[in-house]
């Protein structure tokens, strides 16, 4: 395994009216192979971009992206991704669309069977394997994404505010299972969220980007990832770090977001 | 007039049923599901369902009207019919000097299609001869004379007179009662009334059923509908007719959307494609295919290929819009998914960008349909030996409004038949559309 590499990436793109949005600017950063890292910011940071520049639909500006020694040009099957909602496929079943990746692959029917049984167990659906997607609820629709992502075996995870849209309850069973699959795979994920409490569970890393330009503002090591492998995440919120960390981002947050509205009034 | 009752009727019905079944809806059952639970139904559509008591009834109430004001022989309701049979007046007639004498004009009014029925044995009618009459005495002799119904006719009462007008004759009472020219009596069996110049002319009533030349009984379309299965209709049956019709309508439909959907997914994905078919796609768009029969006749002659290729245009570009949007409908969540699980571009269009685009293609190919099948009519009234448009455009120049009821309802059934079948076909292939 090896890790991943953001080399000085910049992002500026030109907007319709002649003026150009700086979005990312001299991100570096060096993902260790099995490193859980989530990235939080105020909206406009550019965490989105990053994440999209990583998974190869976005080329900086300058800059590069490197992933097992190769420069990234595309989207490739060694960075799995895994959206918010509406990226699974309505017109496959819960097994075919886990079973996407492999059988792109074209791997033989027999071999791609037994990968799809074992991650639909480890995500809890191996009684809906038959199931159109659209008749499962929310939480149950981000695991086939997870299955599906980890079915295609990839080296790194992009989650783009994976759990965006559950509900609290099934967000906090989700956040458990993603730090089991974190911990039983040893996959590399990037996991981009708005929740500060979700960044502090789901990073042992923590990236805080501030806007305009986009950029890392500060950075955190989290013991409350490993604290969190099979435990009760509610009793490693009661950790008094956790709170006391999760105050200090807050305020860090607000701060930003108090700077830019400031900045739109001046201009307005 | 008739019309203005025939509306007022239908929507007395309309209102009356409603009162009627909600009142027994509301007696004799009691549901409790939840739309009937609903408190607000006025305005959430989701609570609106189709009352398919109404529906049966809507259908009963146009058969019944259709029964009521036709001259149908079938046991309903009936509006008043127009008058037929024997009326008798007298006219009197008054010379220069003075004299004056009274004769009977006896008129006997037939049904005006007649000729179009056959009795109990199997006999065309006729046209009945006219009724002997005794001439009577004095100088003004009984006339007699047959009228159809709905019809009216001058009466040449001085004809057989012994004083004609020529002579200074006029008509000063009719049935007794002094007219001048220009004034009228209203009989129970019609108008009766002198003219401007004084000749009597009498107007049998009509009432308020149609003639069968306007609309024919439901039984007269009914045995025509009978007649033309077993006969057919210039040379060819009805089944052949309709297949005729129902051929060109889906070759042109397949060629549309074989040529059509590619072309919709070439500018779906490609700046060049979409740049290139743009400006023809959006001037042929809201040209209504009617306005090429010209052309296509022009270039490919009257034959089956001008008809073909005009279903195929009406088809193109309905179903090329319908793929374009299909594919720009793609959630690009999906498309990054695919290409984030090893997808080639290939498979992005088979695994992803085509059963994504089915909605709106199965969405364009029923308005492709229903748009051929209502050109593929239009289509045929040029220059067709067969096909249902035809059937009922020369049915329509020799009068025979039967022939053409029977067409119009078979091309509604077939029409709607279509519809169904496409929507079916959907919800088999496409059972995700609107539950994402």
């Amino acid at each position: 395994m090896s890790g991943l590499l953001i080399d000085n990436i910049s992002m500026r793109f030109d907007l319709p009216n002649g003026g150009s949005v700086q979005a990312l600017k001299n991100v570096t950063l060096d993902i260790k192979s099995g490193e859980l890292l989530s990235v939080l910011g105020p909206s406009g940071c550019g965490k989105t971009t990053l994440l999209n520049i990583v998974a190869g639909f976005l080329a900086p500006t300058e800059g590069q992206v490197v992933v097992n020694a190769h420069a990234v040009k595309g989207p490739g099957p060694e960075r799995g991704m895994v959206f918010q909602q509406g990226a699974l496929f309505e017109w496959m079943t819960v097994r075919e669309n886990v079973s996407f990746g492999p059988d792109m692959k074209k791997m033989p029917r027999n071999k791609s069977v037994k990968i799809v049984d074992r991650l639909l167990e480890v995500v809890g659906l191996q009684d809906f394997k038959d199931k159109a997607v659209y008749e499962l609820s929310g939480g149950m629709q981000q695991r086939v994404a997870l299955a599906r992502c980890l079915a295609n075996e990839p080296d790194v995870i992009l989650m783009d505010e994976p759990l965006g849209a559950l509900d609290a309850l099934t967000r906090e069973k989700m956040q458990s299972l993603v730090l089991d699959l974190w911990k039983e795979t040893g996959k590399t994920i990037i996991l981009i969220t708005h929740s500060v409490e979700e960044a502090l569970l789901l990073g042992e890393r923590l990236l805080v980007m501030a806007p305009r330009p986009g950029r890392i503002h500060k950075e955190y090591r989290l013991p409350f990832a490993e604290m969190g492998v099979g435990a009760d995440l509610r009793a490693v919120k009661k950790h008094p770090d956790y709170a006391k960390t999760r105050e200090e981002i807050l305020a860090m947050i607000w701060e930003m977001e108090e700077e830019i509205m400031g900045r739109t009034e001046e201009s307005a | 007039m008739t019309g203005l009752i025939l509306l007022a009727v239908y929507i007395a019905i309309f209102a009356v049923s409603m009162v009627i079944v909600a009142w027994a809806t509301k007696q004799f059952f009691t549901r409790a599901d939840f739309t009937s639970l609903k408190t607000v139904t006025f305005g959430d559509e989701s609570a609106v369902n189709a009352n398919r008591v109404a529906s049966v009834i809507s259908v009963l109430a146009i058969f019944a009207l259709w029964v009521a004001f036709t001259n149908s022989s079938l046991p309903l309701f009936k509006a008043k019919g127009p008058f037929e049979g024997m009326v008798e007046f007298t006219y009197t007639a008054t010379l220069p000097d003075g004299r004056s004498d009274d004769a009977s004009v006896s008129i006997l009014v037939y049904p005006e299609d007649i000729q179009l029925t056959v009795d109990a044995n199997g006999v065309a009618g006729k046209i009945p001869e006219k009724l002997k009459v005794d001439l009577g005495d004095g100088f003004a002799k009984n006339d007699t004379l047959v009228i159809p119904r709905y019809g009216s006719k001058l009466i040449s009462v001085f004809q057989n007179d012994e004083f004609k007008k020529s002579d200074g004759a006029i008509v000063t009472h009719l049935n007794g009662q002094a007219l001048e020219p220009g004034e009228q009596i209203l009989l129970s069996e019609g108008r009766l009334a002198l003219t401007e110049k004084g000749t009597p002319f009498f107007e049998p009533s009509t009432g308020f059923r149609m003639a069968r030349l306007y609309l024919p009984a439901p039984e007269v379309t009914t045995n025509r509908f009978l007649q033309l299965n077993r006969e057919g209709y210039r040379n060819f049956t009805l089944l052949e007719h309709t297949w005729a019709s129902l051929q060109r309508v889906l070759l042109g439909f397949i060629f549309g959307a074989l040529v059509g959907i590619p072309l919709g997914y070439a500018m779906g994905l490609t700046n060049w494609a979409r740049g290139w078919f743009d400006p023809i796609v959006e001037f042929m768009r809201p040209v209504p295919p009617l306005a090429l029969i010209p052309l296509m006749i022009i270039w490919f002659g009257i034959g089956e290929t001008s008809k073909v290729i005009l279903l195929f245009l009406a088809a193109l570009w309905i179903m090329a819009i319908a793929a374009r949007s299909g594919v720009s409908g793609v959630a690009i969540a999906k498309v990054h998914a695919a290409y984030s699980l090893g997808a080639k571009k290939s498979q992005i269009l088979r695994k992803v960008i085509i059963p994504n685009s089915l909605p709106e293609i199965f969405t364009g190919a029923r308005v492709a349909m229903g748009v051929c099948w209502g050109t593929v009519v239009a289509a045929e009234l040029v220059a067709a030996e067969k096909g249902l448009g035809m059937m009922i455009m020369v049915a329509a120049k020799f009068q025979l409004t039967d022939i053409v009821i029977v067409g119009i309802i078979l091309i509604g059934v077939i029409g709607f038949a279509i519809d169904i079948g496409i929507r079916k076909l959907e919800g088999w292939l496409v059972p995700w559309k609107g539950k994402v």
